[in-house]
Parts: structure tokens; C-alpha cells; sequence
């Protein structure tokens, strides 16, 4: 049994009408533990890929199956339930809440669950990404690369099946993005599954396996044969 | 929440609404205090016959002038037979007038009540010293006078002499030269204080004959009371009591008549009437002011509802269902309406306590009340207009798409 499993997956999108086709026909499969980047230009249906595996939107067509079961017929409670306990967002502009202090944001996930212990649950995350002298700060107090990492504590917190990362480097300079990437190399080794959405060859490049997007089509799918390990201190290694 | 200036500015709405409500109950209260307290001083069950024909809901013909010489004293006799008014427990004719009172060399004006035996047993009060006219002096027409506790002041205050024994001089207010009739202060009378605007300590009591045929120089009655032995036979006195002065006054069958009979009972229930009608277009006001305050929250929580449109798709990405948004907001706007409905609260009652001091400082019988029941209903109107108003904006929140919410600038 396959994490991910789509057969000629298709989006259409109307707008005042007109049809819009944006996936026209995705076939790949996915297992537990592995990192995957899903590649392509702006434009080329990668988001709207990524919003459809991770339970934000519903395929017009084709087969998904999650955990070998076949997600056509959940309905939008229990696709709540699922993103809340087998999906973790890592999102490029980090949406994290105002006003509220690095703990309390990724204790926002445990809100929605059933979970007992969400203190500790939440400085353990936190511990993960190196953030546990950060706990009581307020999110305006910290830098983007920490508000990322907060991110990513957040996406961890519930113990995911897998972790959505759309463009998690975009807003970061070089070193910052190597650190967020690190961890997500390291959390990968730990055995944690991870989807990482890119337009970027080099941030790709840090995947163990790369799918490539053109015009709502797979046009490559390919193991990564010199995976770029980013380092703690930013600096590349190869 | 963190903006709270904003905050407060949308409760202002609510919490003047709910302060007007606490107020408005408040001073209802105070007032039905006011007006049964008066009552209560005079005594309950109580009826007035007065001459001339007048509505009974309105005022006395006195009140415009108009003299009228038809009530006597064979009246008052005529309803003392237990036979013909069988409820009546006592009757008391009575005169007014103004007098000036004269003790050595001070002089004071006031007001007398010409009166029977039966006025003690009539009106309450209790006496400060001394008794009232015994019934032998008051019906005899002795020269004896009881005060009020204004007058004993005025004449005897701070001279150590005892009013009770003394003689005193009383005159028409009319009468410029010095003289009148003498008469031996035989009581003072416990202050009563203020019923129907009127001084209750500034009057002298002397016995009807003098009252009529030596300050008046008339024959006639101005007042006959009558004290009913319970409630609910008041409607039946009155009955009783048009009857018998129906053919004692010899008027025809459907004629009209020359007198009018009122009960205390009328006269509260009309002032009842006035208090609450009042209070119903206060409570409307108040009512008018929680709506404005509504459509300030339902506002607010549609700007806030944009503001946090992220929010929303990133707590929609999270696993959070659309009744945990809804629940959210309206849980949001549920307490910004329920923290000015505490707000309001707090300041409803600080006014009404106030009001309550500022009356009692003027001299009424004013209850400080906050019913526990407007308190609670205060909050719970101010949690629903959160709830009602914050419906929509919640129901907006709750339906956003959250890929949509997400990409929102």
C-alpha cells in the first residue's frame, strides 16, 4: 500500500464559464518516508496539485488514493479531521499568527485535535527545529528564519504522515532558507515523509527525488542523484 | 482583541444600551417606590369624597376654583350609619384653610385641617408627644389644636418650653388684625414628611367647628375620608357610599350627581400607569440604542472577519472545521458584547445609585433598587445581540475557501 497513490488526476477551474484546465492527468505514486519535491514554473499546476493531495481541494477527475483509501467520497468534516492529523503545512509566507507567542503558534494544530499534553507536545516541536529559548517570544519579535522553523514546529506538532512545504525558502535569504531546509533534510532522516513544492532547481536539488510539472503534466520523475545536504551553519555541502 | 480601542469603541453601542436599561428599571422601581410609599403613608383602602362633580381619574373641581357648598356634615353622619356603609371602618369630614399662628411674640403661617374624631382613625402617622384631639374635644368643638412637627418647630423650637399645655393663637390667614381664637396644644405629630407634594408636617389640626364657624365662617364640608376594612370592598363602599349621599343631596334617578368619590387605589393606579408607560418608551429608547450597538458589532466583526481572512485559511489548513470558525467568531463577538454588557452593567448601576442619593437628598422616598432579574436579562439581551449580530460575519468566516484565504492580501 502506497501513502499517495493518483491515477489520471485532472482540475478544470471555470471562471464566468470559461473552463480552465490545470492538471490534465497526473499519474506517480508515494511512499512513506520519502522526500519528494514537486517541481515546475509558476503556472504549471504544481500548487493546485499540492492543495489537491493535502486535502484543501477536490480533483474534477481521477483516482486519489491516501493510505489506500480512496479520498472521492470523505466529506469535508473528515477532510478537516485528515488535515489536521496526517497533513503539516509549511507555508512560503510562514502565516503565523500575530500577536500570539511562538508556543501558542504551534499549539494552534492541537486546538482542532483531540490530543492530550499539547504543552509538551508543542516544546518538543519546538525543541526539534532548535527553538526552545524562543517559546514566549511574540511572532514580530523573531527573525524569518525562525519564523519559518516556528512553521515547521507547527507542521510537526501533530505528528503528520506527511509535510506539505510550498516554497518554505521563498521569503528567506540563502543561509536562513539552508537552515529550514536542514531540518527539513533532518526530520526526513528521522523517518518523517515530506513534499516540498519549488520552483528552484537548487532547492529542489536538496530532494531525494524530484517530480517535474509543465502544463498540469508529469514531464519527469526522477531520483535525485547528487543530493545537495544543506548544513547548520548554511554553508553547502555536497 | 488587541486593538482595544477599537474594541471599546464597538462595545460603546452595548454599553450604553445596557446601562439604559439597568437605569430605566432602576428608576422604575424608584418611582413605584415613591408612589407607594406615599400611599402607604396616608394609609391604604382609603376613600375621599369631595364636593361637585368631577371625572375621578382627574383632578378635584377645587383645583380650578370652583366653590361648591353641597357636601355637609349630615353627610358625613349619614354614611357613619353601619347599616347604609357597612365596609366603612371610620369617616372624617374635614375643612382646609390657611392660618397664622401666634405664640407670644412669634407668628407663623401655616396650614389647618379643620377635623372630627375620625381622623386618627383614618390617616396613619404617630404621635411625636402628647395625643391627638380626644374625640370629646375634636367632636365637641373644645379649643384644642394638635401640630405638626414644622410648626411645634417653628413656635417652640429653641425656647425649652413645652408645646403640650401651651395656648396658642389661631387666626384666618385673611384676618389682618392680631387676635383669633385661642387654643391649648394638646399633641405634636411624629414628622411624616412629603405625600403628594404636599408638607404634611406643616399643618395644624383643630376641631371641625372651629375650623368652619370661626377661621372659615362656613357650613359646608371641603373633604369627607373614609377608611374601606379591606380591598377588596372598595368598589362596594364607593357603590355604598354614591348612594347614600344620592338621596341624601335628593337627586333624581340619572341625574347628575354633586360629588365625587375617589379611592387611593385610583390614584396609584393612574400614577402606575404614568411610571410605566414611561418606562416603555425609556425601555424602546434603550432598545433602539442595543440595535445601534448590533449593527456596530456586525460591523466591526465583518472587518475583522477581512482583516483575518489568513488566519482562517491557515486555521481551515490545520484541521479546523467550519463550525470551529463559526464558533470562534461568535464566541469573539459574544464576548466583546458581553464585556460592554458588564461595562454597561457597572455603569447603570453607578447612575442609578446616584440618582437614587440625588433623590434622596431632595427629600423622596426613593428606593435604590437593581432587580437582580434586569441585571440578568441585561446580559443575556447583550450576549444575543453578539450572537445575532456576529452571526453573519461568522457565517462569512466560516465559508471561506481556504486555498482563497490563504493566497489573501
Amino acid at each position: 500500500m502506497s501513502l499517495i497513490n493518483v491515477e489520471n488526476l485532472k482540475k478544470d477551474y471555470e471562471n464566468d464559464g470559461v473552463l480552465t484546465p490545470v492538471l490534465h492527468g497526473v499519474d506517480f505514486r508515494m511512499e512513506l518516508g520519502e522526500f519528494v519535491a514537486i517541481m515546475g514554473p509558476s503556472g504549471s499546476g504544481k500548487s493546485t496539485l499540492m492543495h489537491i493531495l493535502s486535502f484543501l481541494d477536490r480533483p474534477t477527475s481521477g483516482l486519489y488514493e491516501f493510505e489506500g483509501e480512496d479520498t472521492k467520497n470523505f466529506d469535508k468534516k473528515y477532510l478537516a479531521k485528515l488535515r489536521n492529523e496526517k497533513i503539516g503545512f509549511v507555508f512560503q509566507s510562514f502565516n503565523l499568527l500575530p500577536r500570539t507567542t511562538v508556543l501558542d503558534n504551534v499549539k494552534l494544530p492541537l486546538i482542532y485535535s483531540q490530543k492530550k499534553n499539547q504543552d509538551d507536545l508543542a516544546r518538543k516541536a519546538l525543541a526539534d527545529v532548535g527553538l526552545s529559548h524562543r517559546l514566549d517570544f511574540y511572532t514580530n519579535q523573531i527573525s524569518g528564519g525562525e519564523k519559518q522553523r516556528v512553521a515547521i514546529a507547527r507542521a510537526l506538532v501533530c505528528d503528520p504522515a506527511v509535510i506539505f512545504a510550498d516554497e518554505p525558502t521563498g521569503n528567506l535569504d540563502s543561509k536562513s532558507g539552508n537552515a529550514v531546509l536542514e531540518i527539513l533534510q533532518t526530520l526526513n532522516d528521522v523517518g518523517h515523509t515530506i513534499i516540498l513544492v519549488t520552483h528552484e532547481m537548487d532547492t529542489a536539488n536538496h530532494a531525494k527525488r524530484i517530480i517535474h510539472i509543465k502544463d498540469g503534466m508529469i514531464i519527469g520523475d526522477e531520483k535525485v542523484a547528487k543530493r545537495t545536504i544543506a548544513s547548520a551553519d548554511g554553508e553547502l555541502r555536497k | 482583541m488587541a486593538r482595544k480601542g477599537r474594541s471599546f469603541l464597538t462595545m460603546l453601542g452595548i454599553i450604553i444600551g445596557v446601562a439604559g436599561v439597568i437605569i430605566i428599571i432602576s428608576l422604575g422601581a424608584g418611582a413605584q417606590s415613591l408612589v407607594l410609599g406615599q400611599v402607604t403613608k396616608l394609609g391604604t383602602n382609603l376613600l375621599s369624597v369631595q364636593p361637585g362633580n368631577s371625572n375621578p381619574q382627574g383632578p378635584p373641581a377645587q383645583v380650578f376654583g370652583i366653590v361648591t357648598t353641597t357636601l355637609v356634615n349630615s353627610d358625613a353622619d349619614a354614611l357613619r350609619s353601619p347599616t347604609q356603609v357597612p365596609h366603612a371602618v371610620a369617616v372624617n369630614a374635614n375643612v382646609r384653610g390657611t392660618a397664622t399662628v401666634d405664640w407670644q411674640n412669634k407668628s407663623v403661617d401655616t396650614n389647618f385641617v379643620g377635623t372630627d374624631s375620625g381622623y386618627p382613625n383614618v390617616i396613619d402617622f404617630t404621635m411625636q408627644e402628647g395625643q391627638f384631639m380626644a374625640a370629646s374635644d375634636a367632636d365637641g368643638g373644645a379649643n384644642v389644636v394638635t401640630l405638626g412637627t414644622t410648626v411645634a418647630n417653628e413656635l417652640f423650637g429653641g425656647t425649652g418650653v413645652d408645646p403640650i399645655g401651651q395656648v396658642i393663637k389661631v387666626r384666618s390667614a385673611s384676618q389682618s388684625q392680631p387676635g383669633g381664637v385661642p387654643l391649648r396644644v394638646v399633641g405634636v405629630i411624629a414628622p411624616r414628611g412629603t405625600v403628594f407634594f404636599q408638607d404634611m408636617d406643616d399643618q395644624i389640626f383643630l376641631p371641625l367647628a372651629i375650623g368652619q364657624e370661626q377661621l372659615l365662617g362656613i357650613h359646608y364640608l371641603q373633604s369627607i375620608n373614609i377608611k374601606v376594612d379591606s380591598a377588596d370592598n372598595v368598589n362596594q363602599t364607593i357603590n355604598d357610599v354614591t348612594r347614600v349621599l344620592t338621596e341624601t343631596h335628593h337627586i333624581a334617578p340619572g341625574a347628575p350627581i354633586d360629588f365625587t368619590v375617589r379611592s387611593t387605589d385610583t390614584a396609584v393606579s393612574l400614577l402606575t400607569t404614568i411610571t410605566s408607560a414611561l418606562g416603555l418608551f425609556l425601555t424602546s429608547m434603550a432598545a433602539i440604542a442595543l440595535l445601534v450597538g448590533g449593527i456596530g458589532i456586525l460591523n466591526i466583526m465583518l472587518v475583522t472577519v477581512a482583516e483575518r481572512t489568513r488566519e482562517i485559511g491557515l486555521r481551515k489548513a490545520v484541521g479546523a472545521t467550519n463550525g470551529n470558525i463559526m464558533k470562534q467568531f461568535l464566541l469573539e463577538a459574544g464576548t466583546l458584547t458581553s464585556i460592554g454588557g458588564l461595562i454597561g452593567i457597572a455603569l447603570g448601576v453607578i447612575v442609578s445609585f446616584l440618582m437614587a442619593i440625588l433623590m434622596q437628598s431632595l427629600g423622596y422616598d426613593w428606593a435604590f433598587v437593581v432587580s437582580p432579574i434586569s441585571v440578568i436579562s441585561a446580559i443575556g439581551v447583550s450576549i444575543l445581540t453578539g450572537v445575532i449580530f456576529g452571526l453573519y460575519p461568522s457565517f462569512k468566516a466560516a465559508k471561506l475557501d481556504p486555498i482563497e484565504a490563504l493566497r489573501y492580501e
